[in-house]
């Protein structure tokens, strides 16, 4: 390519305009560049909004985005306004951490929302450990973790399944389980848990099957299903494939009332996907469904209709991200100044009436108290609410090593790992 | 056992359902389509927007979704491919770019999202496609053997739908043309065959036929944005298996793969299943190279 006069003085002037308007390039502290805004807060908000997970986490954006608008129009945080930094991390944890870094480097921001998949909560993790930020994580997990840089406010085991096995066992009187899940660490480590609930309340695991994640053809596990001589079928079966899979089991002449499969991981937007008629009769168990008769989860529905639509539906990791917005912001005014480490000792403790109910951050392991629940799914796709405790409980992540309300193993001293024993 | 049997030919006629479109536009036009599993997706979409919006039967999608997909396709063709005869890897490129595009507009349900305005039907996440209620009821017939509807449905399309593609190439003049352009392109042209217009239909139909399976497989499978991508894998690894250009050779070697598959996911689990297929396959290719049933001589 010739390289005339005319090109060149063009390009030139045109990387001269690029290099002085976008400082970024050849100046490393931001700060000296421009003035930090003294109006506004910047936090992160980390879900997905295209890629397999999208069907989820984009709606956990769009209600992080929806809280801090309320937080906004009820003054701010501190007199400022919260501003947020939305990142699209595509669904695969590499780039997740990519994001992470681009916001607490990059943007400095103060607090990150995000994740739903604990493979991409594990991506961000040393991102937040190693430059002492806060993560807030809203999504129910399979516990043994102990990060002091996250504040997890989803369900832990012992908040989703100790209430759930004894029951399955004692109330619906099934006693030999089948466990399926999808192929990586949270069905797996929840399948851990449950056997172990299982063996521990008279009952008997007969398999441990599990399938990739997004796949769709069921005919051969749910044959296995039919010809296990089982009584009970044990979910964790995460995303899309949880379509596929309740209405191969229908198709296959399953009887949810024989023969019902009791999830951890499906819920109203999953059973609005396959359709009611294929989950009705199944159960779910979280300390939160859009049928949980308050005033405060009334408002959040509402809002939530009047901000995505009438035909959305709300569901626990959506109400988490929604509620842990606003104990930001407590936390953030009992500390006084927009720093990770005074927000963390600031958010240890603060309460809150959320739609689900009254929840509590946990100080010593930054979990968060929720009050389980199980639910049965009804014809119109709402879950109607079996049984339900009449507090919020502890959080505990090591709860399938021994950990109790009296032996904690997460404290605000960090693991205690001489605690964990060989299981 | 008869379960076992029945699960093999389910999953053999989804392959080659899928299979049957991209056989005809690969293996009569050498073009590879990386945009075919959106087609299917489209179809699948299709479906739902018809039963949504437009509150259509479940069946009466069928014929839209053939002729929605074989008009994009025909659009591709005309735009797109044409421009790329004989460059093998730039139609790859170009039709995988294609494939992107497609998914990313349903994701943003095409540009509405960045104003705001949703509709129901589209977005990322999951779509709900409620099946006509002749073909949702199981029926348990012998020994615990569940009769299951739906799936035999899509299997007696599928045959259907070879039938009618065999006779639409070997018994219709257009199939005459179709066969032609594909052996010898030049020659037929110099018959006074106008190529360019085969080409761009013989791509619509076999689209169309994408279209058609998107809609039967939306019934039991889930409908997102993402579906399509790993069903152009299955297909390609279909056709190249059965021989490119050779419907025989596709149907075939749907049955085997598929039958395969399910005998072994019957036995241990999907994934070893997946592998197991995937050696045999690797098998047939490195001792049979153009696939078990090829055409001989170009």
């Amino acid at each position: 390519m010739r390289v005339d006069r005319r090109k060149f003085l063009a390009g030139a002037a045109a990387g001269a305009a690029t290099v002085t308007g976008v400082p970024h390039l050849w100046i490393r502290d931001m700060d000296q560049v421009w003035a930090q805004d003294a109006k506004e807060i910047k936090v992160g908000v980390l879900y997905s909004l295209t890629g397999t997970t999208a069907i989820i986490e984009k709606s956990m954006s769009q209600v992080t985005q929806l809280a801090i608008d309320q937080l906004n129009k009820k003054g701010g945080v501190l007199g400022r306004k919260v501003v947020p930094v939305i990142e699209d991390p595509a669904s695969d944890p590499k780039t997740f951490s990519e994001k992470a870094n681009k916001l607490v480097v990059g943007d400095k921001v103060p607090t990150v929302f995000g994740s739903y998949t604990s493979a991409s909560r594990k991506a961000v993790l040393p991102v937040f450990e190693k430059r002492n930020n806060l993560y807030w994580y809203p999504t129910y997990y399979e516990g043994f973790e102990c990060s002091k840089n996250v504040i997890y406010t989803g369900a832990v085991p012992n908040q989703q399944q100790e209430n759930f096995v004894p029951w399955i066992i004692k109330n619906l009187g099934k006693k030999k389980f089948f466990i399926v899940g999808s192929n990586y660490i949270y069905p797996r480590e929840m399948a851990k848990v449950c056997k172990i609930l299982v063996e521990k309340n008279g009952g008997q695991w007969i398999a441990d099957e599990y399938l990739e994640l997004g796949h769709s053809e069921w005919g051969a596990m749910v044959k296995k299903i039919k010809d296990s001589g089982c009584d009970v079928v044990y979910s964790n079966v995460v995303g899309d494939s949880v379509v596929a899979f309740y209405r191969e089991y229908k198709n296959q002449g399953l009887d949810m009332r024989k023969l019902p499969i009791c999830a951890t991981v499906t819920s109203e937007i999953e059973v609005q996907a396959m359709g009611p008629e294929f989950a009705v009769d199944s159960y779910t168990s979280f300390p939160y469904f859009q049928s949980v008769n308050n005033a405060a989860n009334h408002k959040f529905v509402e809002d939530y209709k009047s901000f995505a639509g009438k035909d959305a539906v709300t569901h626990h990791a959506l109400e988490c991200a929604y509620f842990q917005v606003f104990l930001w912001a407590q936390a953030v005014e009992k500390a006084g100044k927009i720093e990770p480490e005074a927000i963390r000792e600031g958010a240890k403790g603060q309460e809150f009436d959320a739609p689900e109910g009254h929840v509590k951050i946990e100080a010593e392991n930054l979990h968060t108290w929720l009050t389980p629940r199980i639910g049965q799914v009804q014809s119109d796709g709402q879950f109607k609410i079996v049984d339900e405790y009449k507090a919020p409980i502890r959080p505990l992540p090591y709860s399938a090593y021994g950990e109790t309300n009296d032996n904690l193993f997460c404290t605000a001293k960090g693991l205690d790992a001489s605690k964990l024993k060989k299981t | 056992m008869a379960e076992v049997l029945f699960i093999g030919l389910s999953l053999a006629s989804i392959l080659l359902l899928i299979a049957l479109g991209l056989s005809i536009t690969y293996g009569t036009m050498g073009v590879i389509n990386m945009a075919h599993g959106e087609l299917v997706m489209f179809g699948a979409y299709v479906t739902v927007l018809g039963i949504t919006h437009l509150h259509l039967n479940f069946f009466l999608c069928l014929p839209l979704a053939f002729i929605v997909t074989g008009a994009i396709g025909y659009a591709i063709e005309r735009l797109l491919v044409r421009r790329l005869y004989g460059r093998l890897v730039d139609t790859l490129l170009a039709t995988w770019g294609v494939s992107i595009i497609l998914i990313a507009l349903i994701r943003v349900e095409f540009g509405l999202a960045f104003f705001g305005v949703h509709v129901p039907g589209l977005g990322p996440g999951l779509q709900n496609v409620p099946i006509p209620a002749i073909l949702s009821q199981p029926v348990a017939l012998w020994e615990g053997f569940v009769f299951q509807p739906y799936r035999s449905f899509i299997i007696v399309a599928t045959l259907g739908l070879v039938v009618l593609t065999w006779w639409i190439l070997s018994r219709t003049a257009f199939g005459m043309q179709v066969l032609a352009v594909s052996r010898n392109r030049t020659m037929a042209a110099c018959c006074g065959i106008n190529d360019k217009r085969v080409n761009a239909w013989t791509f619509a139909y076999g689209s169309g036929l994408a279209g058609i399976a998107g809609v039967m497989l939306s019934g039991f499978k889930t409908v997102f944005p993402d579906m399509g991508t790993p069903f152009v894998i299955d297909g390609f690894l279909v056709v190249v298996v059965g021989g490119v250009g050779s419907l025989l050779g596709t149907t075939v070697s749907s049955g085997i793969l598929g039958e395969l598959t399910g005998f072994i996911a019957s036995v241990t689990n999907d994934i070893l299943a997946r592998a197991v297929v995937f050696a045999v396959i690797i098998a047939i290719i490195i001792t049979r190279p153009r696939g078990l049933f090829a055409f001989k001589g170009r």
